[in-house]
Protein backbone atom coordinates (compact mmCIF):
# COMPACT_ATOMS: atom_id res chain seq x y z
CA UNK A 1 0.00 0.00 0.00
CA UNK A 2 2.87 2.33 0.80
CA UNK A 3 4.23 1.60 -2.67
CA UNK A 4 0.91 2.49 -4.28
CA UNK A 5 0.62 5.78 -2.37
CA UNK A 6 4.21 6.58 -3.30
CA UNK A 7 3.43 5.87 -6.98
CA UNK A 8 0.57 8.40 -6.87
CA UNK A 9 2.70 11.03 -5.13
CA UNK A 10 5.70 10.51 -7.44
CA UNK A 11 3.42 10.94 -10.50
CA UNK A 12 1.90 14.08 -8.98
CA UNK A 13 5.33 15.50 -8.12
CA UNK A 14 6.64 14.75 -11.61
CA UNK A 15 3.52 16.43 -13.03
CA UNK A 16 4.02 19.54 -10.88
CA UNK A 17 7.71 19.73 -11.88
CA UNK A 18 6.93 19.28 -15.59
CA UNK A 19 4.18 21.93 -15.45
CA UNK A 20 6.58 24.43 -13.88
CA UNK A 21 9.69 23.57 -15.90
CA UNK A 22 7.87 23.68 -19.26
CA UNK A 23 5.42 26.46 -18.28
CA UNK A 24 2.48 24.20 -19.17
CA UNK A 25 -0.99 25.63 -18.61
CA UNK A 26 -2.21 22.25 -17.28
CA UNK A 27 -2.46 21.63 -13.50
CA UNK A 28 0.31 19.34 -12.18
CA UNK A 29 -1.99 16.55 -10.93
CA UNK A 30 -3.57 16.26 -14.42
CA UNK A 31 -0.14 15.71 -15.95
CA UNK A 32 0.46 13.22 -13.15
CA UNK A 33 -2.73 11.40 -14.17
CA UNK A 34 -1.62 11.23 -17.81
CA UNK A 35 1.83 9.99 -16.71
CA UNK A 36 0.30 7.22 -14.58
CA UNK A 37 -2.11 6.26 -17.38
CA UNK A 38 0.72 5.95 -19.92
CA UNK A 39 2.81 4.03 -17.36
CA UNK A 40 -0.08 1.58 -16.77
CA UNK A 41 -0.61 1.08 -20.52
CA UNK A 42 3.10 0.37 -21.05
CA UNK A 43 3.55 -1.95 -18.06
CA UNK A 44 0.19 -3.69 -17.89
CA UNK A 45 -1.20 -3.44 -21.41
CA UNK A 46 -4.85 -3.51 -22.38
CA UNK A 47 -7.35 -5.47 -20.34
CA UNK A 48 -4.66 -6.43 -17.80
CA UNK A 49 -5.19 -5.41 -14.18
CA UNK A 50 -2.65 -3.05 -12.58
CA UNK A 51 -1.14 -4.15 -9.21
CA UNK A 52 -3.91 -4.91 -6.69
CA UNK A 53 -2.51 -2.44 -4.15
CA UNK A 54 -2.65 0.46 -6.62
CA UNK A 55 -6.20 -0.42 -7.68
CA UNK A 56 -7.21 -0.62 -4.02
CA UNK A 57 -5.69 2.74 -3.05
CA UNK A 58 -7.09 4.44 -6.17
CA UNK A 59 -10.58 3.01 -5.65
CA UNK A 60 -10.54 3.99 -1.94
CA UNK A 61 -9.48 7.57 -2.75
CA UNK A 62 -12.06 7.87 -5.55
CA UNK A 63 -14.84 6.35 -3.41
CA UNK A 64 -14.39 9.27 -0.97
CA UNK A 65 -13.82 11.86 -3.70
CA UNK A 66 -16.77 13.93 -2.50
CA UNK A 67 -15.25 14.48 0.95
CA UNK A 68 -12.07 15.91 -0.59
CA UNK A 69 -14.03 18.80 -2.18
CA UNK A 70 -15.56 19.91 1.11
CA UNK A 71 -12.73 22.12 2.53
CA UNK A 72 -12.51 24.13 -0.71
CA UNK A 73 -16.29 24.34 -0.95
CA UNK A 74 -16.54 25.80 2.57
CA UNK A 75 -14.50 28.71 1.13
CA UNK A 76 -17.90 29.95 -0.03
CA UNK A 77 -18.16 31.74 3.37
CA UNK A 78 -15.62 34.35 2.23
CA UNK A 79 -17.46 34.72 -1.09
CA UNK A 80 -20.98 35.42 0.17
CA UNK A 81 -20.78 39.01 -1.11
CA UNK A 82 -19.54 37.89 -4.54
CA UNK A 83 -22.33 35.31 -4.69
CA UNK A 84 -25.01 37.82 -3.69
CA UNK A 85 -23.75 40.44 -6.17
CA UNK A 86 -23.56 37.99 -9.11
CA UNK A 87 -26.37 35.53 -8.37
CA UNK A 88 -28.08 35.92 -11.76
CA UNK A 89 -25.09 35.23 -14.08
CA UNK A 90 -23.95 32.45 -11.74
CA UNK A 91 -27.38 30.78 -11.66
CA UNK A 92 -27.85 31.07 -15.45
CA UNK A 93 -24.33 29.84 -16.24
CA UNK A 94 -24.68 26.89 -13.86
CA UNK A 95 -28.28 25.94 -14.70
CA UNK A 96 -28.60 26.95 -18.35
CA UNK A 97 -25.01 26.24 -19.32
CA UNK A 98 -25.02 22.75 -17.83
CA UNK A 99 -28.38 21.66 -19.27
CA UNK A 100 -27.67 23.10 -22.74
CA UNK A 101 -24.25 21.41 -22.57
CA UNK A 102 -25.88 18.06 -21.78
CA UNK A 103 -28.43 18.38 -24.60
CA UNK A 104 -25.77 19.44 -27.13
CA UNK A 105 -23.22 16.76 -26.17
CA UNK A 106 -25.90 14.05 -26.09
CA UNK A 107 -27.28 14.87 -29.57
CA UNK A 108 -23.80 15.25 -31.06
CA UNK A 109 -22.51 12.01 -29.50
CA UNK A 110 -25.56 10.06 -30.71
CA UNK A 111 -25.17 11.36 -34.27
CA UNK A 112 -21.42 10.65 -34.31
CA UNK A 113 -21.76 7.15 -32.81
CA UNK A 114 -24.40 6.27 -35.40
CA UNK A 115 -22.14 7.35 -38.24
CA UNK A 116 -18.68 6.27 -37.01
CA UNK A 117 -19.24 3.89 -34.07
CA UNK B 1 -15.86 27.85 35.21
CA UNK B 2 -16.10 30.66 32.66
CA UNK B 3 -12.34 31.21 32.15
CA UNK B 4 -11.85 27.47 31.60
CA UNK B 5 -14.43 27.46 28.83
CA UNK B 6 -12.71 30.39 27.14
CA UNK B 7 -9.40 28.57 27.34
CA UNK B 8 -10.93 25.44 25.82
CA UNK B 9 -12.54 27.52 23.05
CA UNK B 10 -9.24 29.22 22.24
CA UNK B 11 -7.60 25.80 22.00
CA UNK B 12 -10.34 24.40 19.77
CA UNK B 13 -10.38 27.40 17.44
CA UNK B 14 -6.61 27.36 17.02
CA UNK B 15 -5.71 23.70 16.66
CA UNK B 16 -6.08 21.90 13.30
CA UNK B 17 -7.53 18.86 15.12
CA UNK B 18 -10.98 20.36 15.63
CA UNK B 19 -11.37 21.63 12.04
CA UNK B 20 -10.34 18.24 10.67
CA UNK B 21 -12.72 16.40 13.03
CA UNK B 22 -15.59 18.76 12.20
CA UNK B 23 -15.02 18.21 8.45
CA UNK B 24 -15.26 14.43 8.85
CA UNK B 25 -18.27 14.66 11.19
CA UNK B 26 -20.06 16.99 8.75
CA UNK B 27 -19.33 14.54 5.93
CA UNK B 28 -20.77 11.59 7.90
CA UNK B 29 -23.83 13.67 8.80
CA UNK B 30 -24.26 14.61 5.12
CA UNK B 31 -24.10 10.94 4.08
CA UNK B 32 -26.77 10.11 6.68
CA UNK B 33 -28.96 12.99 5.43
CA UNK B 34 -28.56 11.73 1.87
CA UNK B 35 -29.79 8.28 2.96
CA UNK B 36 -32.72 9.90 4.78
CA UNK B 37 -33.67 11.66 1.52
CA UNK B 38 -33.56 8.23 -0.24
CA UNK B 39 -30.49 9.27 -2.26
CA UNK B 40 -32.42 12.00 -4.10
CA UNK B 41 -30.15 13.67 -6.69
CA UNK B 42 -30.59 17.08 -5.05
CA UNK B 43 -29.50 15.75 -1.62
CA UNK B 44 -25.85 15.81 -2.67
CA UNK B 45 -23.54 14.97 0.27
CA UNK B 46 -20.85 17.48 -0.79
CA UNK B 47 -23.39 20.28 -0.94
CA UNK B 48 -24.88 19.25 2.42
CA UNK B 49 -21.48 18.98 4.16
CA UNK B 50 -20.38 22.36 2.79
CA UNK B 51 -23.65 23.92 4.00
CA UNK B 52 -23.28 22.40 7.49
CA UNK B 53 -19.69 23.62 7.87
CA UNK B 54 -20.31 27.06 6.32
CA UNK B 55 -23.23 27.68 8.68
CA UNK B 56 -21.06 26.43 11.55
CA UNK B 57 -18.28 28.89 10.70
CA UNK B 58 -20.71 31.81 10.30
CA UNK B 59 -22.45 31.03 13.61
CA UNK B 60 -19.26 30.56 15.67
CA UNK B 61 -17.37 33.39 13.94
CA UNK B 62 -14.32 31.19 13.26
CA UNK B 63 -12.64 32.53 10.13
CA UNK B 64 -12.09 30.39 7.05
CA UNK B 65 -8.31 30.60 7.19
CA UNK B 66 -8.08 29.03 10.64
CA UNK B 67 -10.63 26.39 9.61
CA UNK B 68 -8.51 25.57 6.54
CA UNK B 69 -5.43 25.06 8.78
CA UNK B 70 -7.03 21.77 9.79
CA UNK B 71 -9.08 21.00 6.69
CA UNK B 72 -6.03 21.28 4.42
CA UNK B 73 -5.09 17.69 5.33
CA UNK B 74 -8.25 16.54 3.53
CA UNK B 75 -7.80 19.11 0.74
CA UNK B 76 -4.27 17.86 0.05
CA UNK B 77 -5.61 14.46 -1.02
CA UNK B 78 -7.29 16.03 -4.08
CA UNK B 79 -3.95 15.93 -5.93
CA UNK B 80 -3.27 12.19 -5.45
CA UNK B 81 -6.99 11.50 -6.13
CA UNK B 82 -6.71 13.28 -9.49
CA UNK B 83 -3.69 11.12 -10.36
CA UNK B 84 -5.67 8.06 -9.24
CA UNK B 85 -8.29 8.75 -11.97
CA UNK B 86 -5.76 7.09 -14.30
CA UNK B 87 -6.67 3.69 -12.81
CA UNK B 88 -10.38 3.57 -13.83
CA UNK B 89 -9.44 5.18 -17.15
CA UNK B 90 -6.95 2.35 -17.78
CA UNK B 91 -9.51 -0.23 -16.64
CA UNK B 92 -12.11 1.00 -19.14
CA UNK B 93 -9.67 1.58 -21.96
CA UNK B 94 -10.27 -1.67 -23.88
CA UNK B 95 -14.08 -1.32 -23.61
CA UNK B 96 -14.01 2.18 -25.00
CA UNK B 97 -11.40 1.93 -27.70
CA UNK B 98 -13.91 0.95 -30.40
CA UNK B 99 -16.01 4.07 -29.88
CA UNK B 100 -12.99 6.23 -29.15
CA UNK B 101 -12.99 8.60 -32.13
CA UNK B 102 -16.67 9.66 -32.08
CA UNK B 103 -16.57 9.79 -28.26
CA UNK B 104 -13.46 12.00 -28.21
CA UNK B 105 -14.91 14.41 -30.79
CA UNK B 106 -18.22 14.65 -28.88
CA UNK B 107 -16.42 15.21 -25.56
CA UNK B 108 -14.12 17.88 -27.00
CA UNK B 109 -16.87 19.85 -28.79
CA UNK B 110 -19.34 19.30 -25.95
CA UNK B 111 -16.80 20.55 -23.41
CA UNK B 112 -16.07 23.66 -25.47
CA UNK B 113 -19.82 24.28 -25.91
CA UNK B 114 -20.56 23.88 -22.18
CA UNK B 115 -17.72 26.25 -21.21
CA UNK B 116 -18.71 28.81 -23.88
CA UNK B 117 -22.35 28.77 -22.65
CA UNK B 118 -21.25 29.50 -19.08
CA UNK B 119 -18.84 32.26 -20.06
CA UNK B 120 -21.41 33.65 -22.54
CA UNK B 121 -24.13 33.98 -19.88
CA UNK B 122 -21.63 35.63 -17.49
CA UNK B 123 -20.41 38.14 -20.10
CA UNK B 124 -23.94 38.89 -21.27
CA UNK B 125 -25.02 39.75 -17.74
CA UNK B 126 -21.92 41.80 -17.01
CA UNK B 127 -20.25 39.61 -14.37
CA UNK B 128 -16.77 40.80 -13.26
CA UNK B 129 -13.68 39.20 -14.84
CA UNK B 130 -12.74 37.01 -11.85
CA UNK B 131 -16.29 35.60 -11.64
CA UNK B 132 -16.29 34.84 -15.39
CA UNK B 133 -12.89 33.14 -15.10
CA UNK B 134 -14.20 31.06 -12.19
CA UNK B 135 -17.16 29.95 -14.34
CA UNK B 136 -15.14 28.89 -17.40
CA UNK B 137 -13.93 25.48 -16.11
CA UNK B 138 -17.41 24.78 -14.63
CA UNK B 139 -18.05 21.39 -16.21
CA UNK B 140 -14.66 19.87 -15.27
CA UNK B 141 -14.11 17.71 -12.17
CA UNK B 142 -13.34 19.92 -9.14
CA UNK B 143 -9.58 19.38 -8.53
CA UNK B 144 -8.80 20.10 -12.19
CA UNK B 145 -11.31 22.96 -12.42
CA UNK B 146 -9.75 24.69 -9.40
CA UNK B 147 -6.28 24.40 -10.92
CA UNK B 148 -7.52 25.85 -14.24
CA UNK B 149 -9.42 28.70 -12.52
CA UNK B 150 -6.27 29.67 -10.65
CA UNK B 151 -4.39 29.92 -13.94
CA UNK B 152 -7.13 32.05 -15.53
CA UNK B 153 -7.21 34.52 -12.64
CA UNK B 154 -10.45 33.18 -11.16
CA UNK B 155 -11.35 32.37 -7.56
CA UNK B 156 -10.68 28.65 -6.92
CA UNK B 157 -13.19 28.42 -4.06
CA UNK B 158 -15.93 30.03 -6.18
CA UNK B 159 -15.06 27.50 -8.90
CA UNK B 160 -15.41 24.67 -6.37
CA UNK B 161 -18.94 25.81 -5.48
CA UNK B 162 -19.94 26.46 -9.11
CA UNK B 163 -18.60 23.05 -10.23
CA UNK B 164 -20.52 21.34 -7.44
CA UNK B 165 -23.76 23.09 -8.32
CA UNK B 166 -23.31 22.29 -12.03
CA UNK B 167 -22.82 18.63 -11.14
CA UNK B 168 -25.92 18.53 -8.93
CA UNK B 169 -28.09 20.30 -11.55
CA UNK B 170 -26.76 18.03 -14.32
CA UNK B 171 -27.31 14.85 -12.29
CA UNK B 172 -30.82 15.86 -11.20
CA UNK B 173 -32.24 17.35 -14.42
CA UNK B 174 -29.81 16.00 -17.07
CA UNK B 175 -31.65 12.70 -17.70
CA UNK B 176 -34.91 14.62 -18.31
CA UNK B 177 -33.15 16.93 -20.79
CA UNK B 178 -31.73 13.89 -22.58
CA UNK B 179 -35.21 12.34 -22.83
CA UNK B 180 -36.56 15.59 -24.19
CA UNK B 181 -33.71 15.80 -26.75
CA UNK B 182 -34.54 12.15 -27.67
CA UNK B 183 -31.03 10.84 -26.94
CA UNK B 184 -31.66 7.12 -26.53
CA UNK B 185 -28.16 5.65 -27.04
CA UNK B 186 -26.82 4.81 -23.53
CA UNK B 187 -23.27 5.58 -24.66
CA UNK B 188 -24.31 9.07 -25.84
CA UNK B 189 -26.30 9.67 -22.62
CA UNK B 190 -23.24 8.74 -20.56
CA UNK B 191 -20.92 10.94 -22.62
CA UNK B 192 -23.27 13.92 -22.17
CA UNK B 193 -23.52 13.46 -18.39
CA UNK B 194 -19.77 13.04 -17.89
CA UNK B 195 -18.85 15.98 -20.13
CA UNK B 196 -21.24 18.51 -18.57
CA UNK B 197 -21.66 17.17 -15.01
CA UNK B 198 -18.30 15.40 -14.27
CA UNK B 199 -18.19 13.00 -11.29
CA UNK B 200 -21.60 13.81 -9.85
CA UNK B 201 -23.19 13.15 -13.25
CA UNK B 202 -21.11 9.98 -13.57
CA UNK B 203 -22.33 8.71 -10.20
CA UNK B 204 -25.91 9.23 -11.41
CA UNK B 205 -25.24 7.60 -14.80
CA UNK B 206 -23.65 4.57 -13.07
CA UNK B 207 -26.74 4.08 -10.92
CA UNK B 208 -29.02 4.01 -14.00
CA UNK B 209 -27.07 2.02 -16.61
CA UNK B 210 -23.60 0.41 -16.61
CA UNK B 211 -22.78 1.38 -20.23
CA UNK B 212 -23.81 4.98 -19.56
CA UNK B 213 -21.68 4.98 -16.39
CA UNK B 214 -18.54 3.72 -18.12
CA UNK B 215 -18.87 6.27 -20.93
CA UNK B 216 -19.63 9.02 -18.42
CA UNK B 217 -16.43 8.18 -16.54
CA UNK B 218 -14.47 8.31 -19.79
CA UNK B 219 -16.04 11.67 -20.65
CA UNK B 220 -15.20 13.07 -17.21
CA UNK B 221 -11.54 12.04 -17.50
CA UNK B 222 -11.04 13.09 -21.12
CA UNK B 223 -12.89 16.38 -20.66
CA UNK B 224 -10.70 17.20 -17.65
CA UNK B 225 -7.49 16.63 -19.61
CA UNK B 226 -8.76 18.30 -22.80
CA UNK B 227 -10.17 21.37 -21.02
CA UNK B 228 -6.97 21.78 -18.99
CA UNK B 229 -5.15 21.91 -22.34
CA UNK B 230 -7.38 24.12 -24.52
CA UNK B 231 -9.06 26.45 -22.04
CA UNK B 232 -5.95 28.39 -20.85
CA UNK B 233 -4.78 28.72 -24.47
CA UNK B 234 -8.16 29.95 -25.81
CA UNK B 235 -8.54 32.21 -22.77
CA UNK B 236 -5.26 33.96 -23.51
CA UNK B 237 -6.23 34.33 -27.19
CA UNK B 238 -9.55 36.02 -26.40
CA UNK B 239 -8.16 38.51 -23.89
Amino acid sequence: MTGAITTLLVCQLAGELLARALHLPVPGPVIGMVLLFVLLLIRHGEGEEPPAALTQVADTLLAHLGLLFVPAGVGVVVLLHTLAANWLPLALAVGGGTLLGIAFTGRLAQALLRRLG
Amino acid sequence: MAPDLTEIWVYLAREPLSALTMTLLAWLAALRLQRLCRRHALANPVLLAVAILAIGLLVTGVDYRSYFQGAQFVHFLLGPATVALAVPLHRQWSTMRAAMLPAAVAILLGGIFAAAMGVGFALLLGAPADVTASLAPRSVTTPVAMGIAERLGGLPSLTAVVVLCSGVVGAAVGPLVLNWARVTDWRARGLAMGTAAHGIGTARALSVNMTAGVFSGLAMGLNAVATALWLPVLWRLFQ
